[in-house]
């Protein structure tokens, strides 16, 4: 009887407790996305904000006509090339520098790992505006740097040639720490017994690398990259501060599209449309990863 | 974190945010309104306001200055979220859509009120751009408009005194000057990146752009394409090349070195070409207003620049009306044009010898009288950026005239849909009018 | 890997990367002290020639910045400790308590996280109009109120709570809620202080939801105020990168002072996550 009560007092409680979390989470963000995807099937547009008797049902014609919008497939294009040449980059930054802080000679563990990791914790836009400088192609640091070797200066901003990769140098310098610190852990969590097997087997420092490390690590690898692509599929900050999209609309990516189309032309049915579709094509690439590394694990 | 400590936390979050949002309940018995200008403008005014604050010493103006990139952003987030200010500069291709979410004050009844200032005195296609179905939403504040800029030396060595004000006579002069300055320079320079040469090419040849009340695409027309083949000839020709902006890294570098000795632009390079030119090359170039298809008379140009506009949601419009009939003067114009090159959108400011005086500004004032506005749509400025597409396309010989003018008028027929919708809404109700 | 890599370049190639890595954030710090116009000389200088604080003192007099500052510190201490709250007790709750619904609520809450925030960002812009939060730190907050992946942590935390503990203390006679002040909350503690470094730091760094709620510059947070301003003084290299360290500041300095804690955090969302 005593427990039959218990369990009584704790149901309600426990709906209690739950009750501020779940009703801000519900009107704030699935209630939206709900009705996010009831408005990606509308024409809610600037006239509607006024007058919401002018809103109208448009079925998949939002869809079709981003599909068939070059700027939408020049931004995912652009958003894309962050992913492909971003993303490995990134994370074989990553693995480098957990490999060599966790090296066995390695001293100062602790200073090195919080000294890769600060980028992270900074503020996206604040280090936009310094890399803005840090590229600028008379006085910045890096083509006076590259200038050193006899490279000749880049117009990293104002070049659509160079204007990804500028970007992609700003991604990968904020973002290595956090991956690294899995990758640490991963490292940290392959048994020492597996390297001295290799080692009397007469494998060298590749060999083991190859054969021990890699494999070791795949369950980091398959986390590592979906969280990176994810992250990087909804890039918006760097380019938004760095370039306005430009130069030539060669870095506006799939989210700052959805930005000036649902906040600046104010065509809220349209980005809606444009964000469900990136939202679908992130969970088909993750679906493809999630699959890819599984068949990897088994054979 | 024990309870009360939570709590008190959080109380005194509530607390400060309190003090946060009451703000301004100083300044006792005088009015404060708020001001929103843009880029450089929104910092210069802030010169400007001492003058207007003795003159009346009951309001006290407060000034937020907007980048360009976001104003347009910011100005309907603030339109959405009743926190627009009291008066505001607005971009005068902007004032259809403000208009439209009745988010201005129709100024009729305020101009009536207001004596010695009525659209006589603004150049008539710069007052035009405030007047949407024959009401007044803006007074001008400055004004932009373009220009042809060129190597008055150059021209001269091809055998031009003048630059021919006919299309066909500046043809000739162009390919005289190619013919001197060789294959690998230009006569003049396009970008592709640029949608106003190619749009101001379809007004000269009397293309509307749009048609049927704003709501269809008019660049199929025999006029727009008139204009187009005239732009496209220069490209095929030679005589500008194929390249953006963002190609030519130092305009005036090339500018200087006769690479490229035309340019169609506004008068903010007035004072680029002056610090960015060499010395010597300081009286080798000019300006001419633009020529036209059939001679001076046509050669229209665009009438761009910024207006004042009131909100509807301002409580205190009668003192930001007088901060408009202030920044509207003529010789706070004149003021203004001193601070920062702006062109004053008064007529009667151009009648001082400073204007007057120098050629370049002639040339502007000359160019003013003949201005006309763009099509007065929320949507132009999304449809100038599809022309410009397009238009890169034919040029970059990614696409032939004939199918980027198809696509072009489809996307932006599909861009009205919704206007034509309206209209027929409204003409079917029968009331409401298509905005 | 013992005898591989000489320990030389090892170390060689960790302090390359050190520099490397730390170069930005030291250029900014000292570029903001450069007089005006030295950043933008040839060769780039490193060091400033006679250092000043005439960008500091320019932020907070003529452009006002304190204001963005105060904007920032209060949203984020304000979303920290509201979700500190909400998130513990949701938390608590999902591992301990037993009731009806319990993981098939938390299944859908789970599920959600893959989600990602865009797609409701236009109608959840117009509920926080309906409800006449635009333009007010408010409508910045509200977002990170309550988050499924704080709940997330909190939980993986709380099931390591002995169901004895809370059953013994029911039958003492307390109440739930004084179960969960002064029992839950003291062994919650240190995922609490996770919790709230990694609250504080994105609360701080937010930008597109602060860029799209807030139109009036007295309310900018200081992310959406800096973006602003570089919009208007480009080349006021140094100014801009005194705002930048203004900036940055809070969020560094937090991060080095609670990084144990963060860290572990960071790896516990990890093998969870």
């Amino acid at each position: 009887m005593k427990s039959l009560t218990s369990e009584g007092r704790q149901q309600s409680a426990a709906w209690t407790f739950l009750a501020p979390a779940l009703v801000l989470i519900g009107v704030f963000f699935f209630v939206p996305v709900l009705a996010g995807l009831v408005m990606s099937f509308t024409d809610f547009d600037i006239y509607s904000i006024g007058r919401p008797d002018t809103i109208r049902f448009m079925g998949m014609d939002n869809y079709r006509h981003v599909l068939a919008d070059g700027e939408f497939w020049r931004a995912l294009r652009n958003t894309l090339y962050f992913v492909v040449v971003g993303g490995p980059l990134s994370v074989a930054t990553s693995l480098a520098a957990a490999l060599l802080v966790n090296a066995k000679v390695a001293r100062m563990k602790g200073f090195f790992r919080t000294v890769f990791f600060t980028p992270v914790v900074t503020t996206m836009v604040a280090v936009a505006i310094v890399f803005r400088y840090l590229l600028h192609p008379h006085y910045g640091l890096v083509n006076n740097a590259l200038g050193f070797f006899h490279v000749a200066p880049i117009d990293w901003l104002g070049d659509p040639h160079w204007s990804m990769p500028a970007i992609v140098l700003l991604a990968v310098w904020k973002n290595f720490g956090y991956n690294m610190l899995i990758f640490i852990a991963g490292l940290q969590s392959i048994p020492e017994d597996l390297y001295e097997a290799a080692q009397l087997d007469g494998a060298g420092w590749r060999a083991q690398f190859v054969h021990v490390t890699l494999p070791s690590l795949g369950p980091t690898f398959l986390f590592v990259g979906i969280m990176t692509m994810i992250g990087q599929f909804q890039i918006f900050a760097e380019p938004y501060v760095m370039t306005q999209g430009g130069p030539l609309r060669s870095t506006v990516s799939v989210v700052m599209l959805m930005y000036e189309q649902g906040f600046r032309w104010w065509r809220m049915g349209y980005a809606t449309a444009i964000a469900f579709i990136l939202f679908a094509i992130m969970m088909t690439v993750t679906v493809i990863q999630m699959k890819l590394q599984g068949d990897r694990g088994q054979s | 974190m024990t309870p009360r400590a939570g709590i008190t936390a959080v109380l005194a979050t509530c607390a400060l945010f309190a003090l946060a949002s009451a703000g301004c309940a100083r300044h006792a018995g005088r009015t404060t309104i708020r001001f929103w200008g843009m880029g450089r403008e929104g910092e210069v005014v802030q010169e400007l306001i001492p003058d207007f604050e003795r003159e009346h010493p009951d309001i006290h103006v407060v000034v937020q200055q907007l980048p360009w990139t976001a104003a347009h952003e910011k100005l309907i987030t603030a339109y959405v979220g009743k926190s627009t200010p009291d008066v505001s500069q607005l971009g005068n291709t902007w004032i259809p859509e403000f208009s439209a979410l009745e988010a201005i004050e129709p100024l009729r009844p305020w101009l009536a009120k207001s004596a010695g200032l009525d659209s006589s005195g603004f150049f008539p296609g710069i007052w035009d751009t405030n007047v949407i179905d024959g009401e007044p939403y803006g007074v001008p504040w400055y004004v932009d408009t373009r220009v042809v800029f060129y190597r008055k030396d150059v021209l001269e060595r091809a055998g031009y005194s003048t630059l021919p004000q006919s299309w066909e006579g500046w043809r000739e002069a162009m390919r005289a000057v190619k013919r001197v300055v060789g294959k690998e320079r230009y006569a003049i320079f396009l970008p592709t990146n640029e949608w106003n040469p190619p749009v101001i090419m379809g007004l000269q040849a009397g293309s509307p752009l749009l048609k049927e009340d704003g709501t269809r695409a008019a660049f199929r027309d025999s006029a727009f394409r008139r204009g187009f083949d005239f732009y496209m000839s220069l490209s095929r020709e030679g005589l500008a090349p194929s390249v953006s902006g963002n190609e030519i890294s130092n305009v005036y570098q090339e500018f200087a070195r006769g690479y490229l000795n035309m340019w169609i632009t506004g008068p903010w390079n007035i004072g680029e070409m002056r610090n960015r030119l060499p010395d010597s090359l300081q009286d080798a170039w000019a300006t001419a207003p633009m020529p036209g298809p059939t001679g001076p008379a046509s050669g229209l140009s665009l009438a761009g620049g910024s207006s004042l506009v009131v909100y509807r949601a301002s409580a205190h419009k009668a003192q930001a009306w007088a901060f408009v009939q202030f920044l509207a003067r003529p010789d706070v114009q004149l003021k203004f044009w001193r601070l920062t090159g702006d062109l004053p959108g008064r007529v009667e400011a151009w009648r001082d010898t400073a204007l007057t005086a120098d050629p370049n500004m002639r040339t502007f004032g000359e160019q003013l009288t003949r201005v006309v506005a763009t099509p007065k749509v929320p949507e132009w400025e999304e449809i100038a950026i599809r022309v410009q597409e397009q238009v890169e396309r034919v040029v970059r010989r990614a696409s032939t005239p004939d199918s980027a003018m198809s696509v072009l008028s489809a996307d932006v027929d599909r861009m009205l849909e919704k206007r034509r919708w309206l209209r027929d809404r409204s003409r079917a109700t029968g009331g409401g009018g298509s905005r | 890997m013992k005898r591989a890599l000489p320990s030389l370049l090892v170390h060689a190639l960790l302090i390359l990367g050190a520099l490397v890595t730390l170069t930005p954030l030291l250029w900014m710090v000292s570029a903001s002290f450069m007089p005006t116009g030295q950043a933008s000389s040839f060769p780039p200088p490193l060091l400033p020639s006679a250092p000043t604080l005439e960008h500091y003192v320019d932020l907070f007099t003529r452009l006002n910045l304190a204001r963005n500052f105060a904007n920032s510190l209060l949203i984020t201490v304000g979303v920290t400790l509201f979700s500190l709250v909400v998130n513990s007790m949701a938390g608590y709750a999902f591992a301990k308590l037993r009731f009806k619904g319990r993981d098939a609520t938390f299944k859908v809450l789970v599920a959600a996280m893959v989600i990602p925030g865009q797609v409701g960002m236009m109608p959840l812009f117009l509920i926080v109009k309906s409800l006449g939060l635009v333009n007010t730190p408010w409508g910045v907050m509200i977002t990170g109120l309550a988050t499924v992946f704080g709940i997330f942590m909190i939980r993986q935390f709380a099931l390591s709570i002995p169901d004895d503990l809370l059953d013994a203390a029911r039958i003492d006679g307390a109440s739930e809620w004084r179960i969960y002040w002064t029992i839950v909350l003291p062994v919650l503690k240190p995922i609490l202080v996770t919790m709230a470094t990694f609250s504080f730091l994105s609360a701080w760094n937010d930008f597109m939801w602060p860029l799209i709620v807030l139109s009036d510059s007295s309310q900018y947070t200081l992310p959406v105020a800096l973006a602003n301003l570089v919009g208007e003084h480009v080349q006021d290299t140094e100014l801009m990168m005194a705002g930048s360290v203004l900036t940055v500041l809070p969020v560094l300095g937090v991060f080095l002072v609670m990084q144990r804690s963060y860290i572990k955090g960071v790896l516990m969302g990890s093998v969870k996550g």
